[in-house]
């Protein structure tokens, strides 16, 4: 019989692939409107600090096909839409807080009805001056909580001490989600004040729970459901909130369905981003490259409020060490407020800001001392868990499953890297405009939620008696393959083949008070609740048979779509009926708690991870000094998914991880006017990788793993966020190109644009580009 | 002229003939589709025209009978601009009883999409691709895709897709539905359009009732491919009084050549022009090659680009550089002004009421005349200039003796720059260009411009950029190179590199 940590590798397609490739596949926008529809725009906010003096909206409300003009004041319940805090007020009565803030919202017949209405509000505002950036915040000391440290050792004794040195700062831009289906929310009304929602977001309990408090009504009025996401990436963890909200209070008022779309414009000002970090650095290493000691100070931009940036600063702060052994470290975390929009969670949620700042030391004491950073890299690894010796992070966890030392010796080979470095050495010296530069950057990621209380799951499992099965868990659909490879475990469990399982839209009226699909646990956590649900229905099955067929139920085998049972089989059809026949249950649910795992946030110690997804990168790149502009030439990636589930899922995270990762760190940048307004808030402005930025060759491979060292399900390993990180290495690998035969070191800040590229090499060489 | 009747739009929906009355002609395709016929395939991921998600596949047929399939974005198409065509949409695929279109098995096949929400966009890029007789190759994917944006997979999966469509055979099906086609467009000439009872949308199908109706109808916008006018209407929500489409109009739609000249009239796309001017000014080939997307190619214009008069529209600079003429027509009179006088001042340019561009006629290079034109973006495929620089240069043994330098994203117009085409003057290309040379451009172009600090770029990197590409065009030319861009110089540099690399991967 097959227990939970048996392998389930088959590459079967997306569950919903035939249906995205003929138009089959419905998101919230795409749902037939039920009669009598409405829909809602939101009246945004212009500018970005200020206390609201008038809001006339009496014009807006007698336009022609407004129903109603919602407020602050129309809400039964309480004003907030926040996930944790209380600080998100759903329509501000008052305070103005960031440009794009919603402060009224339209219910109309039609989208173009609300917008011909609005251009007649009359709102006046008492203009604050705004506080934007990070340096802003710092210097006013405007920050939501107090700072927070994590330390290890004495790190200031041993960088005095230490012979060597480097100190510097770097500046990591944000990033826009940029899924392609923007938030949406659809509301309709049910008998006894129940309401039925319809949302694109990653947390289906939260939305229950906030459209409840925003109505005051109980959470068991309110269902939600979900069947598919174009797209979250973390942005759909709390910021569907709003919507929903939105149309919950529109529905309750007007005894109507409402919907809500927000239009890529609106979304991209009202949703908060991925948090933009300066960090501090200051460290101490010997002749030979060996880190002796690290202080950084973390400065991220949080926005207006504080959604999950403490949770997000805190794996920041988690993740300053990525995949070294540092003996001494001291890491502070300041939560910046500013007049923006609130910043949230994005694939890596404050990882891959903490890496950066490593990498960045490393990137800069190799140039101090000449050598390849990749030495650096190799020096100060955590020893693989074959070592007898593990390292320990600055948080007190064991670091025993590292594969780091290996999976790099690997990736070094496969991708012929030191050759690669020669050649680039070469060419670069007789090179006049174009520079080439290569790194090789390492992840490793911590695999749990912080909070420990979130690392749960339930899934419900029924067999009907004609056997085919049908499948429910908490965790969302949002492109990443869970319902794909959350079918292939169910399936396994029963020794059918996948098609024979319906999986079926997430809801809250089937699996309660679920965590969102977030901290990439969705397979982790709902995958072994599934597993459980369907072995505990598939063990009442064997005990059934065992007693009609006079076998013990050990003898008992559910394979190849049949039950054998030693010298006969029938289907599993035949043998669900049997069951029911004979009255036993099928239908059971499962229940899952990552086990292991503590954390005392006041102390900053603990083992919050579970186990760490582990992967590398090397990526080689080509710049025009003459303009900045660059290009990737190769990557060649080795990552870690354990015993992959679904190799052709886990390829696709890894590689679609990767562009992501370098779109963060190379061209998409926000900008924000003086004003506050954030000034790319469409395609037009904001550029995400498109098809040609990709690299003109890419070798991309799971790492021979015999498996999760933890008991995960299937040894799997979670894969929807450690990838995203190897997109650093292209961002060193910029950072190599234009520090070629430089004394000074370039200090590169991300996104490394062409301007800021050519910027950077300039003032690097003196003032002449060209040098 | 006397009014044009009235009639419906009238087109082929999935193969099925469709006719439609709407009462306001800035319905957008998407809309109508998605709402109007809840056909909720093809999605909204921008409306703007970037993202592709709303992609569809038009057919055309031109007076020489040669059909033409090309994606186009639905969300910034009007309902009345598909008039005539052939229209294929995520839902009009897949073969009887369901089974997948070759392009459609690939995408499942090799992983293609994940969240799927821009996937039937790819599928239309593809499919147009399919129709075309693509060869599949590396190079001409990218190109067609870069209209299509996916935040999930990467883009890998998409490419191995379609890569793996070079040796697959059309289904008879499809064949059959491709010969259907033809036969509709056959059938049916372009004929006068005027529809749109609300907000009217006129399209005369000869150059004469054509300019009258604008000169009658002053208030009415023009309109072509409707890439900027579009999102006049999704984004800042205006509303016009009335259209007027250039696109109905046959004589317009081709290129003319003479001895000396390329004579481009106001129905011209960006693809035709393309595809017919590549050879003539491979500068300009590879300009295009990332102007705006396919699909932005397939249905804006050249004139559109010259005539919205956009400080950073990409051919504007390179016509400068080029010296051409635009012929503006009132009625049936036309005058022809050179493309530097035409730029008055931001979004304002020497075209009176009721007048139109007509034609830009571009003169051939000479065989002592070099061209170069370089664009700086964030992103390399479908961005929006940071600067654009475009530079001509008559030579006399290695001597400048006559210099035309356009430049975009440095003022509020395109513009030539004067003092530095003056400074260049009797410059020897053969000799290096030395602290002196490089010091009196710098001056020569801060007379010339004052480029403000924007959301693409800073002042300080605009001068840069404008000298440094100034730069490369002097070196291109003293080397006699034939295009002095990264992607030329890169491609060179990069095949080397990757031939030498190989065997290190795979």
């Amino acid at each position: 019989m097959t227990d939970h940590t048996t392998p389930i590798s088959t590459s079967i397609p997306h569950d919903s692939a035939v249906l995205h490739v003929t138009g089959g596949a419905r998101y919230v926008d795409d749902l037939p409107m039920p009669k009598n529809g409405l829909v809602i725009v939101p009246g945004l906010s212009t500018v970005a600090s200020g206390v609201i003096t008038s809001l006339d909206l009496d014009d807006v409300r007698a336009s022609d096909g407004i129903v109603a003009v919602l407020t602050a004041k129309d809400i039964p319940g309480v004003n907030d839409v926040s996930p944790v805090f209380g600080d998100d007020p759903m329509l501000t009565e008052r305070e103005i807080s960031y440009h794009g803030q919603i402060i009224y919202a339209v219910v109309a017949e039609s989208v173009t009805a609300a917008r011909d209405a609005m251009v007649k509000a009359k709102i006046e505002i008492n203009e604050i001056p705004a506080i934007l950036t990070i340096d802003d915040a710092l210097s006013k000391d405007n920050l939501l909580a107090k700072p927070w440290q994590i330390a290890s050792g004495d790190a200031a004794n041993a960088i005095a001490q230490a012979p060597r040195q480097v100190k510097g700062v770097i500046y990591v831009g944000g990033q826009e989600h940029f899924y392609l289906e923007g938030q949406a929310a659809l509301a309709i009304p049910e008998e006894q004040g129940q309401i039925s929602i319809h949302v694109s977001s990653q947390h289906p309990t939260e939305i229950q729970h906030k459209v409840a408090e925003v109505l005051g009504v109980a959470n068991h009025l309110v269902q939600v459901e979900v069947r598919r996401m174009g797209g979250g990436f973390g942005g759909k963890e709390s910021q569907g909130n709003h919507p929903a909200c939105l149309t919950a209070l529109a529905a309750h008022i007007t005894g109507r369905p409402v919907k809500m779309v927000y239009d890529r414009d609106d979304d991209m000002k009202i949703t908060g981003k991925r948090h933009d970090i300066r960090i501090d650095y200051h460290a101490g290493f010997d002749d030979d490259g060996k880190i002796l000691g690290v202080e950084f100070d973390q400065a991220l931009r949080c926005g207006m409020s504080f959604d999950l940036s403490k949770a997000v600063a805190e794996r920041a702060v988690m993740h300053a060490d990525n995949a070294y052994s540092i003996p001494h470290m001291k890491i502070t975390s300041r939560l910046c407020k500013t007049n923006t929009p609130s910043n949230t969670a994005f694939r890596g949620f404050g990882g891959p800001q903490g890496m950066m700042g490593i990498e960045r030391v490393i990137d800069h004491i190799a140039h101090d001392l000449k050598v390849d950073p990749l030495t650096i890299r190799q020096k100060n690894f955590y020893p693989d868990h074959s070592s007898p010796i593990h390292g320990k992070t600055p948080y007190g966890q064991v670091v025993n499953d590292s594969i780091i030392n290996d999976l790099t010796n690997r990736l070094v080979v496969d991708s012929d890297y030191h050759r690669r470095r020669q050649a680039i050495q070469d060419y670069n010296a007789t090179s006049s405009y174009f520079r080439r530069g290569i790194a090789l950057t390492p992840v490793k990621f911590g695999i749990s939620f912080n909070k420990t209380m979130l690392n749960q799951a339930g899934a419900l499992v029924h067999v009907y008696t004609d056997g085919s099965v049908m499948l429910n868990h908490g965790g969302t659909e949002m492109g990443q393959g869970l319902f794909t490879k959350i079918k292939q475990i169910t399936a396994s469990a029963f020794g059918l083949s996948p098609r024979h399982i319906r999986t079926t839209p997430t809801h809250t009226g089937k699996v309660p008070n679920t965590s969102a699909t977030a901290a990439s646990s969705g397979t982790d956590l709902n995958g072994m609740a599934a597993w459980r649900a369907a072995v505990t229905i598939r063990d009442r099955m064997a005990e059934h048979l065992g007693h009609l067929y006079q076998l013990p139920p050990e003898d008992i085998i559910f394979a190849d779509d049949h039950v054998h049972m030693k010298d006969e089989k029938i289907t599993f059809a035949e043998a669900a009926n049997l069951c029911w026949q004979g009255r036993v249950s099928l239908s059971s649910t499962g229940y899952y708690a990552t086990p292991d795992i503590h954390w005392d946030p006041e102390k900053g110690q603990g083992q919050p991870f579970y186990y760490y997804a582990y992967g590398a990168a090397v990526t080689e790149v080509m710049v025009d000094l003459m303009t900045g502009e660059s290009r990737l030439l190769q990557v060649d990636i080795l990552h870690d998914a354990g015993a992959s589930i679904n190799p052709a899922i886990d390829l696709g995270q890894i590689e679609g991880g990767y562009i992501q990762g370098m779109g963060w760190l190379t061209m998409e940048e926000l900008v924000y006017g003086d004003d506050g307004h954030l000034l790319t808030h469409a395609p037009s402005t904001y550029k995400i990788p498109a098809c040609s930025d990709r690299p003109l060759r890419s070798s991309i491979k799971l790492y021979p793993s015999t498996g999760n060292l933890s008991a995960t399900i299937g040894k799997s390993k979670a894969v929807g966020e450690p990838p995203f990180m190897l997109g650093m290495s292209a961002f060193f690998a910029l950072s190599d190109a234009i520090g070629y035969n430089q004394d000074r070191y370039p200090s590169l800040d991300a996104p490394a644009t062409a301007e800021r590229l050519y910027m950077t090499a300039y003032r690097q060489r003196g003032n002449n580009a060209l040098d | 002229m006397t009014a044009l009747p009235r009639r419906p739009v009238k087109f082929l929906l999935n193969g099925i003939e469709t006719t439609v009355d709407p009462d306001r002609a800035d319905i957008t395709l998407l809309n109508w589709l998605r709402q109007d016929r809840g056909m909720t395939g093809s999605k909204e991921g921008c409306a703007e025209g970037d993202c592709g998600a709303c992609s569809v596949v038009l057919a055309r047929r031109d007076d020489k009978g040669t059909i033409s399939h090309q994606a186009a974005n639905a969300c910034i198409l009007f309902l009345p601009m598909i008039d005539g065509l052939s229209v294929t949409t995520v839902e009009g695929i897949a073969g009887p009883d369901g089974v997948l279109h070759p392009v459609q098995d690939a995408m499942v096949t090799h992983h293609g999409s994940q969240c799927g929400f821009c996937t039937p966009g790819f599928i239309l890029s593809l499919f147009a691709g399919w129709r075309q007789g693509m060869a599949w190759q590396r190079a001409e994917i990218e190109e067609l895709l870069a209209g299509n944006l996916c935040r999930c997979t990467g883009y890998g999966p998409i490419v191995t897709a379609a890569l793996s469509l070079a040796d697959v055979a059309p289904p008879e099906w499809d064949s059959g539905r491709q010969e259907a086609e033809k036969n509709w467009l056959k059938a049916h000439n372009k004929t006068d359009l005027n529809t749109g009872e609300e907000q009217p949308f006129i399209a005369p199908t000869t150059r004469s009732d054509l300019s009258h109706a604008i000169a009658d109808h002053p208030q009415y916008q023009i309109i072509a491919g409707a890439t900027d006018i579009g999102l006049w209407v999704t984004k800042q929500h205006r509303k016009m009084d009335g259209f007027i489409s250039v696109m109905q109009v046959e004589d317009l739609a081709k290129i003319k050549e003479t001895k000396d000249h390329f004579i481009i009239p106001a129905g011209v796309s960006h693809a035709e022009a393309h595809s017919k001017l590549a050879a003539d000014y491979p500068p300009l080939d590879a300009l295009w090659q990332r102007f705006g997307s396919a699909q932005v190619r397939a249905s804006g214009t050249v004139c559109g680009n010259i005539a919205n008069g956009s400080p950073i529209g990409d051919l504007a600079p390179a016509f400068l550089a080029l010296g051409a003429d635009l012929t503006l027509q009132h009625r049936d009179e036309t005058r022809v002004l050179p493309i530097d006088q035409f730029f008055l001042g931001y979004q304002k340019q020497d075209r009176k009421q009721g007048e139109w561009l007509a034609e830009v006629t571009l003169p051939k290079l000479a065989t002592d005349e070099k061209f170069y034109a370089l664009k700086i973006s964030r992103r390399f495929d479908q961005d929006i200039s940071a600067v654009m620089g475009a530079f001509c240069l008559k030579t006399d043994g290695g001597k400048i003796t006559n210099i035309r330098i356009g430049f975009g994203g440095m003022a509020a117009i395109p513009s030539r720059a004067p003092k530095t085409e003056q400074a260049l003057l009797g410059h020897d290309l053969t000799q290096p260009i030395d602290a002196e040379l490089d010091a009196s451009l710098t001056a020569a172009l801060d007379q010339d411009f004052t480029p403000i600090d924007d959301v693409r770029a800073s002042q300080a990197y605009r001068q840069h950029m404008a000298k440094n590409l100034l730069i490369k065009a002097l070196l291109a030319g003293a080397s006699d190179a034939p295009n002095a861009d990264m992607l030329a110089g890169f491609s060179d540099q990069t095949k080397a590199i990757l031939e030498t690399n190989m065997g290190a991967a795979e």
